[in-house]
């Protein structure tokens, strides 16, 4: 498969501290990779060097074969990019908001007058084009911003926590325009907090942690790589076994609370017979019983052993 | 034609369009604002009636430091303040993850101030030439004058622009402290041959000062520098500060700022 971005040893110092501590991945062209961090992991840094914001200290990386740091402007004329933070031009109309950034990238008249249309419209803002980006909402401003990135026709799209906040209606109709434009080509670059969000639209996950890259895969198998994290869900009807006679069962690593008692094995089939025996024993009905693979949540829970956090300050 | 050259060609040409963009953009969002615009004609009809009022001097004789100084306050009043605007909206960041060079932008600022300074100027030329006996003796001279120092004034304003705040009250302090004593030195209020010797000696690290100059002369004016010298100085400023505010603004965004 052709990668379109390749990292190499991606490197970002500020004074003492190390950001991004020499990354490495690939991004396949027309895959959707999610890119997935905890707080101060170096997510945004990364993303800041890959789209020209910042200059690397070390390393480098190739967008479509153009070196990011000896011909950036080449790199940076393939790329779409959407921040977490809706930056449009508050004082100019949608309508010259999506003209600016076309023209930025020196898209021909006719072809950016047609594709903002057609853009516009399929983001719901076809009636807004002379609204002041002002009067928008956070939701219609994200739509807004998401307009200017497709309209000069990125072969790459970066997304920075597209759907933070927004309405379920905003959320999903973003979601589905980039899963459309992805199935069209598109290559896309989501960083995001959100687990289900992930989980739905990545076809491979990138986890990074204290500047290090320390998963890559997609997220079926890293849910499958992560056995430790299985487990048995299981709640009861009526009466309650000891809680720690099911943290004793032959092997359950760990345990927790939620929605009912969720049993952490490498063996889940196995400790599944072992709660069915002791329910019986003790003579409490089981209401529900299921053996499951961690969720990519998990996962991401295991390798940074941070919780996930909704503030994504860096 | 090899492809290296063709493929030069196109990038300049993509670049050369960016600044035209940005100069479209800047005009669009700070500079075609009706009290900007007001601002800057009522400032320098305001400034001519002050000097004319209870002074002894013949009003023809203050159009060209009127005009210069209109010239300074126009040309260099916006550009400081874009770029600490455009970082706390947070659009500065499209802006250089677009595939523009750090040039081009920062030119696409500078034809901004450019354009905005030299039109304004006509006002105070026609009030001056309308109101008063002065007349112009060197058309050339005078748009060199207005133009040149529209330029270097506008480059000034994108070189103050470069300190890496995001609010813009910390620029335009700055601004006021650069542009403000600048003022007093450069020969507009008083001819440079008049002022004090310190001012004299400090007035040639002023563009104004050249600018001023050629104004005067092409209003038949004395010119204090001769007039080569007044047009290299101003290209100078203009050439040095620009490659300054690229130097900066590369500085700090190596360091992340």
């Amino acid at each position: 498969m052709t990668s379109c971005i390749e990292v190499r040893g991606l490197t970002r110092r500020f004074g003492e501290l190390t950001a991004v501590d020499r990354v490495e991945f690939e991004v396949n062209k027309g895959e959707v990779f999610g890119f997935l961090g905890p707080n101060g992991a170096g997510k945004t840094t990364t993303v800041r060097m890959l789209t020209g914001v910042i200059d690397p200290t070390g390393g480098t990386a190739t967008i479509q074969g153009h070196d990011i740091r000896r011909d950036p402007l080449n790199a940076r004329a393939h790329l779409g990019i959407v921040p977490e933070e809706a930056n449009v031009y508050l004082d100019l109309s949608v309508w010259r908001n999506v003209m600016l950034m076309a023209e930025l990238h020196g898209v021909p008249r006719a072809r950016r007058e047609e594709e903002g249309e057609r853009l516009l419209k399929n983001l719901g803002l076809g009636d807004r084009k002379g609204q002041k980006a002002r009067a928008l909402s956070k939701g219609l401003r994200q739509r807004l911003m998401l307009c200017s990135a497709l309209v000069s026709g990125p072969e790459i799209l970066f997304l920075d926590e597209p759907t933070s906040g927004l309405d379920v209606h905003s959320a999903r109709l973003i979601r589905n325009i980039v899963r459309d434009m992805n199935r069209e080509g598109l290559t896309v670059f989501l960083t995001t907090h959100n687990m289900a969000e992930a989980e739905e639209v990545c076809d491979r996950v990138a986890i990074i942690n204290k500047g290090r890259i320390v998963a890559i895969d997609t997220p079926d198998q890293l849910r499958d790589a992560m056995k430790s994290s299985q487990y048995v869900q299981v709640s009861f009807t009526d009466g309650l076994p000891p809680e720690d006679e099911l943290a004793a069962l032959a092997g359950v690593k760990r345990l927790s609370r939620a929605g009912g008692f969720r049993l952490y094995s490498e063996q889940p089939g196995r400790v599944a017979t072992e709660v069915v025996r002791l329910a019986e024993r003790r003579g409490v009905d089981i209401a529900e019983i299921a053996t499951c693979k961690p969720s990519l949540e998990d996962v991401f829970l295991e390798l940074t052993g941070q919780p996930i956090e909704e503030d994504r300050n860096e | 034609m090899s492809d290296t050259v063709s493929e030069g060609i196109r990038t300049w040409r993509r670049q050369a369009h960016g600044v035209y963009v940005i100069a479209k953009k800047n005009s669009m969002l700070y500079y075609l604002k009706p009290p900007v615009l007001i601002f800057g004609v009522l400032f320098p009809v305001f400034f001519f009636l002050t000097f004319l009022m209870g002074r002894p001097i013949a009003a023809d004789a203050i159009v060209p430091g009127m005009v210069a100084m209109a010239l300074w306050f126009t040309a260099s009043a916006v550009g400081p303040l874009v770029t600490p605007w455009e970082r706390n909206a947070r659009t500065y960041e499209r802006l250089i993850s677009s595939p523009l060079s750090l040039r081009a932008i920062l030119l696409g600022d500078i034809t901004s101030g450019l354009l905005f300074g030299a039109c304004l100027s006509v006002v105070p030329v026609v009030l001056g030439l309308a109101l008063t006996d002065s007349v112009i003796t060197s058309l050339p001279l005078l748009i060199c004058g207005v133009v040149l120092g529209a330029l270097s004034f506008a480059t000034l304003g994108v070189l103050l622009a470069s300190p890496p705040a995001s609010s813009p009250s910390n620029i335009m302090l700055l601004s006021n402290l650069v542009r403000l004593p600048l003022l007093f030195v450069s020969g507009v209020f008083l001819p440079i041959a008049e002022m004090p010797s310190w001012a004299q000696w400090i007035s040639p690290i002023s563009p104004l000062s050249y600018a001023a100059d050629l104004i005067r002369t092409g209003f038949g004016q004395e010119p204090y520098f001769p007039v080569w010298v007044a047009l290299v100085a101003l290209v100078g400023f203009t050439v040095v500060m620009f490659l300054g505010a690229c130097f900066f603004h590369r500085m700090w965004r190596s360091r992340g700022l």
